[in-house]
């Protein structure tokens, strides 16, 4: 079962240089994640999901420990290496969107396409096939400032899955949305995770997306205090 | 590929986009302007030189020494036949140089009295107005910075005392006939013009003469006796040196916009980078190396600058074409304050200083997007992403 590990992290420890000393975020993480899951890192504020977040994805390095994923280690990778994982096999989401303000939803969601130097003729296609699965075919040359919270992260999450990522990593995606755009967020993201295969792994203290996670990391002070796995959760597992 | 996400940056970015290649380009214009009139300003320095002093060029009396007017009386005589023939020809005119002492208003003041052909036609002086004033002693040509010195007006008179070549004093009143507006200042600073022949009968050196000034084209004399041929290039040297000394204050001036240039685009760049902190991180998350981002925003400055080059010419070509036809009017007389000056200037455009200036703004323009682009490399994907561009 090794190969379907998505991720593995082993004693992981983070620390922070605070002035002359150090701000220990993470202690002693250890943690895997198999392929296909829809997963929260829940705890309050300070507790270090986004952390943790920001190393799985490589943007961050551990302080101590191993982190591989998608079966490349993330301890002593460049950052040429690391890039490059990203933009072939993860796909980020962010509580702020993100967006390229000058870019249009199109150009948005092409540009993990180009960066992955695809071509012309077919990014075409599936971009409008990514933009369409976020329900937002109509927006398509709209920019960022033309549109709603809701819309804005429903194309960085295009964005995020354009490029058929392994794993999509989400900082708060749903922070800045209301209850009903929330909703629709997650049935998108749900959707896109049985079709796709793709594993998905959250920070949130939102309580609406808990029902839609099928399994819950919770992260108190750097630890992981509890880790479950929801039976009844609204995603429907049997398929 | 970052080629085409460069562009589409820029054209995304309308209004910074605008504001930066205006800036860009209103310096490379303020350079090639400037550089142009700098230009235009010794070129027509060396023009006015040629056209009122120089002409083809001179033969010297062997103890001709310009610059030390204690030496003119020894520096004359009758000229060499074969230049005598060149006079005869009017393709030259001799000038007879001596020392004098003027004394307008009852102040004595040294001057330089030269005494001209009335009816030269060769260097562009305004000598045919020391003619006909059969009524005058000495009629007397001046230059404007001169009467403003002297306080001397067109029928003013004043005592005129020189040594003569038995060195005896003597002294007569000269009555100034014209006053010459002349834009070559060594003309015009300290000197008296007086006819050839009314100098040379003062100083009893009949059919004598310091120098001959040749016109253009005149056939080369080969027998000098003793006298000294000046060419152009020898003639124009003092004016070169003073167009060498002025030179480092030139090229100050030119780093001085340049260095303006490249702030205003270092200050864009750096703007840019620190309000697309959020965008640097989101790039790097989705992948992009820093080095590509480095990339990227050094491409964006790049092609800035030539937006810039192309705008210059668009909106400013028109200035500049303009001026270059035209001139541009001066609101002072520079001529006062010892300059070759015209009213008008007229810059010039070479294609080497439209090339270098091209090649130079690029690089610096290059430089100064790379070195604040630099900084992203330094900068922590996390941190950006927070929108906390260190910068
Ligand atoms: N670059 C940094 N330098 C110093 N301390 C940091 C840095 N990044 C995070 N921290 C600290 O590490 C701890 C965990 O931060 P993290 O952002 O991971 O929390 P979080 O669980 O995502 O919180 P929130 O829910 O507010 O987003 C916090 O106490 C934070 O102050
Ligand atoms: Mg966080």
């Amino acid at each position: 079962m090794e190969n379907s590990l998505v991720v593995t992290i082993k004693n992981l420890v983070k620390q922070f240089p605070v002035g002359g000393d150090y701000f220990t975020a993470l202690k002693d993480i250890n943690l895997n994640i198999t392929k296909g899951e829809f997963t929260g890192l829940i705890g309050p504020s300070g507790s270090g999901k986004t952390t943790l977040l920001n190393i799985i994805g490589g943007l961050d390095s551990p302080t101590k420990g191993k982190v591989s994923a998608l079966g490349n280690s993330l301890n002593d990778t460049s950052h040429n290496v690391r890039a490059r994982l990203r933009r072939k096999h993860m796909g980020f989401i962010f509580q702020s969107y993100n967006l390229l303000p000058v870019y249009t939803v199109f150009e948005n969601v092409e540009l993990p396409l180009i960066l992955n130097n695809v071509e012309m003729k077919k990014r075409k296609a599936i971009v409008k096939e990514a933009v369409a699965s976020v329900g937002l075919s109509n927006k398509l040359d709209s920019r960022p400032n033309m549109l709603s919270g809701g819309e804005c992260q429903r194309t960085a999450i295009a964005r995020a899955i354009v490029h058929q990522p392994g794993l999509v990593l989400a900082d708060e995606p749903t922070a800045n949305l209301d209850a009903e755009n929330s909703h629709h967020i997650m049935k998108i993201l749900t959707d896109l995770n049985q079709k796709l295969d793709t594993s998905f792994i959250f920070a949130t203290h939102d309580e609406k997306i808990m029902d839609y996670l099928r399994r819950i990391i919770h992260l108190d002070d750097g630890q992981i205090t509890e880790d479950e796995f929801i039976k009844n959760s609204k995603v429907d597992t049997s398929k | 590929m970052m080629i085409k996400i460069a562009i589409k940056n820029l054209l995304g970015a309308r209004l910074r986009t605008i504001l930066n290649v205006f800036v860009t380009a209103f310096s490379f214009f303020l350079i090639l302007f400037m550089s142009a009139m700098y230009d235009g300003m010794l070129q027509h320095a060396k023009q006015v030189t040629m056209d009122t002093e120089i002409a083809g060029g001179a033969y010297w009396h062997p103890e001709y020494d310009p610059l030390d007017p204690m030496r003119f009386e020894d520096a004359h005589s009758t000229l060499p036949s074969e230049i005598q023939s060149l006079v005869d020809q009017n393709t030259a005119f001799p000038v007879l140089v001596s020392q004098a002492s003027i004394y307008p208003a009852g102040r004595i003041m040294p001057a330089i009295m030269k005494g001209i052909k009335p009816d030269q036609n060769i260097v562009n002086m305004p000598t045919n107005s020391l003619s006909g004033h059969d009524d005058i002693s000495i009629p007397v040509l001046i230059g404007k910075g001169m009467a403003s010195d002297t306080k001397l007006e067109v029928g003013d008179t004043f005592t005129i005392r020189w040594l003569d070549a038995d060195r005896t004093y003597d002294a007569d009143e000269g009555t100034v006939v014209h006053i010459m507006d002349i834009e070559n200042f060594k003309l015009d600073m300290g000197h008296i013009w007086i006819p050839l022949d009314r100098s040379q009968s003062m100083l009893s050196m009949e059919e004598e003469a310091t120098y001959v000034t040749y016109k253009k084209g005149a056939p080369q004399i080969h027998k000098t006796e003793g006298w000294i041929h000046r060419d152009i290039n020898y003639l124009v040297q003092d004016m070169e040196a003073i167009i060498e000394a002025d030179k480092p204050g030139a090229q100050v001036m030119y780093v001085i916009l340049l260095a303006l240039a490249a702030m205003g685009i270092f200050n864009a760049q750096v703007l840019s980078i620190f309000r697309r902190g959020r965008e640097i991180g989101t790039l790097m998350a989705l992948g992009m190396t820093r080095t590509r981002v480095v990339g990227l925003f050094t491409l964006e400055g790049g092609l800035n600058a030539l937006l810039a080059a192309a705008a210059t010419l668009i909106f400013f070509g028109p200035i500049l074409y303009h001026f270059g036809v035209n001139g541009i009017p001066l609101p002072i007389d520079y001529t006062e304050m010892g300059m070759i000056m015209a009213k008008r200037l007229v810059p010039i455009y070479t294609t080497g200083l439209v090339v270098s200036t091209t090649v130079l703004v690029s690089i610096v323009v290059l430089i100064v997007s790379y070195i604040p682009s630099r900084r992203i490399a330094r900068m922590k994907p996390t941190d950006s992403l927070r929108g906390k561009a260190v910068v």
